[in-house]
Parts: structure tokens; sequence; C-alpha cells
């Protein structure tokens, strides 16, 4: 048996090695779990492992290779955020509300993962219901930061970038609303993509803000979360928003685009004002590269400053409107009470954490009567606005490069007191959900601090494959492997 | 923009929340500076400006009418806080006559 470095492993390099009987599944996947027993104290980015399943499904991805079976997938291990559903796993969304929920049946990412042999090695903690920048909204734990364990991961999906981070996984699934994949895929050295909204079925995917949310994946290269990506794409007649259009072939287009020259946008409003120097200056030092091979322009996105104003009044008005279902009523906590009423109001009085509560009281005020068009419906107008500037830069240039946050990752406990300063930090990676078009958060260098710093691309509507290919020339030109400390020390 | 205690009170009422009276006071701060905060929005000119509810424009989908089976039933029951038989106890919603 050879022995597994897991920091030298890909998905694609693993799939080799499977292939050609260097190692096993049950190998890899024991190998993992190993990992995570050693790293996973400290990091604290799974809320439940499904070790004994995964070691049988790995016996048997192993089988069916002998076999001659092939997928996309077969014996790769990964993770997946507890708010897409497993059929017989818990999805609590790291909420006190559906601690004890059983998900009856697969997501349909989790389906099409399923039929290429991927082998699920836990759920991966987030901010309660998808609402943080942190991960310290979970209601069960804090996620650490792997590269800092006194810093926080990033949020929503906090867990799921620091498992692939930290190697618990060769890949994870998240969902972004706001920047929930590409903020905490900055913030802990990943790539992180978040679709085009409607490139990827939500189907199972437990609902936040629904016109916004979307499913990606994570890999520790461009090339894994693309062939993730490829995976989970398309059309699905059981999510009514997923686009009924052809998928490209992302690894093919990558490959035949490695030396294409790109249009690419600088916003001017990303480059001003209080960013962190050292994030300016890993950037501008990237595109200073760049320009000898691309054509590299400053553009305008002149309502950019409304985006957050904008998302947390659309978000919570989505959201108040999602959570409505957690009543006591069919499934998750039920309060005792006298009746009806008090049923509700003391079942989601104690089952939602405060960030929840703050975001559900927030909608509700934006929808109620007297400020629907103060609030939600102004929001809605310059949601049109926001649209426009990128449908406008996109007739100049291919892409958009810019910061993924204003600041590498901070301490916990920073922000959490000043919720409006949480928000704030997600200023970059919201607008994207706000217009739809795709994004991703591409580690492209190291502060002084030894923290990770993200780039991020930003592409028209349906065009995923022409962000993932600049990330993959970009990826070649930094040349680095991101292994955090936690990882290099155990 | 400050919204009051009985503001966070009755907005608790329509989301079906309940706030210790220290809990609703926090509330009404915390909302407070946010709305203050989306004022920003109130600084553009919308009036022609039409709204956007979906990032993408997609035709609603149509299908046959045709019935599915699930087979899961005992799964999804299994999720429910309180069974008699196949079916969800609730508290009393209606009076005794």
């Amino acid at each position: 048996m050879a022995s597994i470095d897991l920091t030298e492993l890909t998905i694609t390099k693993t799939l080799t090695l499977l292939e050609e009987r260097k190692i096993s599944s049950v190998e890899l996947v024991e190998e993992t779990f190993r990992q995570i027993k050693k790293v996973d104290p400290k990091v604290k980015a799974f809320l439940h492992l499904n070790e004994e399943k995964a070691i049988e499904e790995a016996k048997k991805a192993d089988e069916l290779r002998e076999k001659g079976v092939k997928g996309r997938l077969l014996g790769i291990p990964i993770s997946i955020k507890d708010n897409i559903c497993i059929k017989g796993l818990p999805t609590t969304c790291a909420s006190k509300i559906l601690e004890n929920f059983i998900a009856p049946y697969d997501a349909t990412v989790i389906k099409k993962l399923k039929a290429e042999g991927a082998i699920f090695i836990g759920k991966t903690n987030l901010d309660e219901f998808a609402m943080g920048s942190s991960t310290e909204n979970s209601a069960f734990f804090p996620t650490h930061n792997p590269w800092d364990l006194e810093r926080v991961p990033g949020g929503s999906s906090g867990g799921s970038a620091a498992a692939v981070a930290s190697r618990m996984g060769l890949g994870s699934l998240g969902s972004d609303t706001g920047g929930s994949i590409r903020q905490p895929a900055a913030f802990c050295g990943v790539v992180g993509f978040k679709p085009t909204y409607g490139r990827v079925s939500r189907f199972g995917l437990v609902a936040f803000a629904s016109s916004l949310d979307q499913i990606g994946p994570f890999g520790v290269n461009v090339e894994d979360t693309a062939l993730l990506l490829q995976i989970i794409s398309g059309h699905d007649p059981k999510d009514s928003t997923s686009a009924p259009f052809e998928v490209p072939d992302y690894i093919e287009f990558i490959k035949d685009n490695e030396k294409t020259s790109y249009k690419i946008g600088l916003p001017k409003e990303y480059f001003e004002g209080s960013t962190d120097k050292e994030i300016t200056q890993i950037i501008e030092n990237l595109i200073n590269k760049l320009k000898k091979k691309h054509t590299i322009k400053e553009i305008s996105l002149p309502h950019t400053e409304y985006a957050v104003a904008t998302y947390y009044i659309i978000a919570p008005a989505e959201a108040s409107s999602n959570l409505a279902r957690y009543d006591g009523v069919k499934y998750g906590f039920r309060a005792e009470a006298k009746n009806l009423i008090e049923m509700y109001k003391k079942s989601r009085a104690f089952g939602f954490g405060k960030e929840v509560k703050r975001r559900i009281m927030l909608g509700t005020y934006a929808l109620s009567a007297g400020y629907y068009d103060a609030f939600y419906l102004k929001a809605s107008k310059v949601r049109t606005l926001i649209t426009q500037d990128f449908l406008k830069a996109f007739k100049e240039v291919d892409l958009i490069l810019t910061p993924v946050t204003p600041t590498p990752p901070f301490k916990i406990g920073e922000k959490i007191s000043d919720p409006l300063q949480m928000y704030l930090s997600d200023i970059f990676t919201i607008p994207v959900n706000l217009a739809g078009v795709p994004g991703i958060s591409l580690p492209i260098g190291l502060t002084s601090n030894n923290l990770p710093i993200g780039l991020q691309i930003i592409g028209p509507h349906f065009k995923d494959e022409l962000v993932l290919s600049l990330a993959y020339q970009i990826e070649k030109e930094v040349n680095t492997k991101f292994i955090p400390p936690v990882v290099k020390n155990s | 923009m400050a919204i009051s205690l009985e503001e966070v009170l009755k907005i608790a009422h329509l989301c079906r929340l309940e706030f210790a009276e220290e809990e609703a006071k926090k509330f009404s701060e915390e909302l407070s500076n946010i709305l203050d905060y989306f004022k920003k929005l109130q600084t553009l000119d919308t009036k022609e400006i039409p709204p956007t509810f979906h990032a993408v424009k997609l035709k609603t989908p149509f299908r046959e009418d045709e019935v599915q089976s699930f087979l899961d039933i005992d799964d999804i029951l299994k999720n429910a806080p309180e069974l008699k038989e196949n079916m969800i106890v609730v508290p009393k919603v209606v009076k005794a006559p």
C-alpha cells in the first residue's frame, strides 16, 4: 500500500492514481478520516461525519472500478454544506430548529454526484441558514480558519472552505447568496465558484433568499472546481428557476483556451476606498503580469455603493417568507404551548438564533404595509440599476477582476456584535448575486501575516466557462500551492 | 430612522416571534441603525426604473399535470414532532361548541 500525502492530491490526480491502482478508494477515505481526526478538533469544519457509510461506499467504488465501471468521481471523498439534503443524513442548517431533521430525499446536486460515484464524508458547518459572513452564527460552534485558528474562515460556507483547505475531502459544495462561497474560499485559500443563477438546480437546498441563492463547488484548484461544476450543472424540472440551456464542456473549454487573451475590466469603484493595502498590492502586482497577455481597462459599475443596502433589504425580505415554514408543525423543533399561535411563537423564538431573527424582522418590516414601496420595491428597482451596470460593462469587456473581500480574514468575535460592519464585509461579492452573474474566488497570494488573499473574476450570464478559463490561466501564473499551517504542522 | 419598541413588538407578532423586553430594546436599536443605512437608496431617482425580482429572466415552465409517486412518506413523517397513525398532531385550533 502506497502512503498517501493528501497535500499532493487533486481530484483529477487522484482519479489517475485510482485508475492505475496505486491507491484504493478505501485507503483514500481512511486517510481522509485520519486527517479529520487530527485536524478537525482544531478547525471544527464538520457538523456530522459519515465515516462508516463512507468507507462502505469506498469499498463499493473499488469493486465497481475492478469491474471496469467508470465514474467521473468514482471513489472521491467530498463534503457537503449542511443546508443541502443527503437522504438519511441530518440537514440542520446549523440551526436548533432543524437539529433533529433527517433529510428524506437527495438534493438534485447530490443525485448527480452519487451517479458519478462521489463519496460523502460529512456535512459542514455554516452560519445558521447561511446567514452570515464568518460561520460564527452557527447554533452549534464556530469554525476556525486553518491559516490562523483565532480567525474566522469566512461564511456562510466556512465549514466547506475550511475542510477543503485542510485537505479533509478533495472538494465540497456550498451555497452562495451574497458571497457565501467566494468569501470563505478567499479567507481559506481555496477555489470557490458561484455559478450563474439558474445554472445549477436548487432542489434540495434549504431556501434562504430564492432569487439570489445558488449552489456551487469548492476545490483546491480550478480544474477540480470546473469538474464539480460540470457534474452539478444543468436543467432540473424540479427547480423551475434552473435554466433549460446546454451546459458546455468546462474542462475542454479551459484547456482549449489556455492561451486566449481576454478583455478584462477593472471597476474603479472596487479599487478606491478602504480596501486593505496588502490586498490591493497583491492584486496590482498580478494585474501588471496579466497586462502582457490581456487587454486591461478601467471600467465603472456606478451603483456599487448601493449594493449592500439593496441586498440587505431583498435577502431578508425573501428570507422572512422562506423561513415562515419553520412553525413547529410538520418538522423541526416544536415548543410546548397552550394554543397554536403560542406554539408558533415559542418554537421560532427558541429555534432561531439571533442573526436569523434579525433578518426575519428586517424582512418582515421591509415587506409590511406602509414600508413595502420605500424599502422592498425601492431595493428591487436599484437591483435593476446594479444589473444594468454589469450588462453595460460586458459590452466593453469579457470579464471583470476585483478583490473578493475588503480585508484579510478577521478575528473571531471582531465583528459579531456589529451586524452592519459584518454586512459590509460582503461589499464586493453581493453585486454579483443581485445581477445573477457568475463569479469565482481564486487564491492569489498571502499577506505578511501568512493569510490568504483571493481574486474575484466575474463573467456575463451563462458564460461560466469564461470565468473558469481566466481563473485557470491566472492559477498557472500564480503557481503557488496554498497549504495552511494547521495541515503542515499536523 | 428610529423604530420604536412598540413597532418591534408589532413586527415580531407579524412574523410569529417573541422577545423579552431587553432583547426587544436591543433590536429596536440595531434595526434603527440598519434602516438608517438603507436611507442611502432614497438618494437615487428610480421613478422610471422597473423592479427586478428575478436575476435571470425565464418563462414560467409548463409541464403536463401528471401524478408521480413519492415513496419516502415514512421518512418524511419521521421528522414530525408528534404523530398519530399517519397524521401530524397539532394543538387544537377550533373552540369546542
